[in-house]
């Protein structure tokens, strides 16, 4: 029995995002595309577990994620590698798809503890609802809520936007990377 | 946190509320407001540099594999 036509394009169509996710997370593209890829083959192979009519992208969602995190483990004990080791793998290919205006952000994204940064993708960016990032996540809802609001507050205090606060030294250095352009 | 201060503010400030639309705006630039206005920001932010991946679409690699687990698929299933 072939993979339906319909799970095909429902796959197809995830790509993009399950790439976003996986960049994410891992914070180098080349292995993001590598894990997206064996993220499809899990997938694949395991299609009969897949429930026609759910959820296909928190579906790949799920087991990208769990591959990352039992391959993540695996890796600390080969190398020591870190949130911080992570920034440094994000500084070291910065203009990987232009936008220097991204960078500032990039990099305050790349400061967040894991958790944090993967709840506020999934919610704030992939639109995953708390329940369904809950899901991805294997916990409670309100464990995503309040990884998403801790996200939130560190970004605004690394990019120095707070609640009654201009965004003045923001648009200064955004002005300072425009002229440098 | 926040309600405080701004309770703590509001006593202090016993003018009367005829000062016009534009200090009404900028006391709320001041508090929750911008709060919201912080988040909005954060959010468009992390959209722009997300859908930046997004908008690259399916590498050709990932169409080839799918089509190749498909005929994979079905060659090993009885």
């Amino acid at each position: 029995m072939p993979i339906d036509d319909a799970v095909r394009q429902q796959i197809l169509d995830t790509i993009p995002s399950l790439r976003a996710f996986a960049i994410s997370l891992c914070g180098n593209v080349d292995r993001a595309d590598d894990l997206v890829q064996e993220t499809m083959v899990r997938a694949i192979a395991n299609i009969d577990s897949f429930q026609p009519g759910t959820n296909m992208s928190a579906w790949l969602f799920t087991i990208l994620r769990n591959h990352f995190r039992s391959e993540y483990r695996k890796r600390r004990r080969e190398v020591e590698d870190t949130d911080g080791h992570y920034a440094d793998s994000l500084k070291s290919q910065p203009e990987q798809h232009g936008h220097i205006e991204f960078r500032e952000f990039r990099q305050a994204l790349a400061q967040l503890p894991s958790d944090q940064r993967e709840a506020l993708i999934l919610v704030g960016a992939s639109g995953f609802s708390y329940e369904e990032a809950a899901h991805i996540c294997d916990c409670a809802v309100g464990t995503i809520k309040s990884r998403v609001n801790r996200a939130r507050n560190r970004l605004a205090e690394i990019l120095h936007v707070r609640d009654g606060e201009d965004f003045g030294p923001d648009e200064q250095t955004r002005a300072v990377l425009a002229g440098s352009k | 946190m926040t309600m405080n201060n701004n309770r703590d503010k509001a006593v202090g400030q016993e003018k009367p509320m005829d000062s016009g639309a534009a200090r009404t705006r900028k006391n709320d630039v001041k508090t929750a407001k911008l709060g919201r206005e912080v988040q909005a920001r954060l959010g468009q932010q992390l959209r722009a540099v997300y859908d930046d991946v997004v908008n690259q679409g399916v590498p050709d690699r990932f169409a080839d594999l799918l089509k190749q687990l498909d005929n994979k698929d079905n060659k090993d299933r009885p």
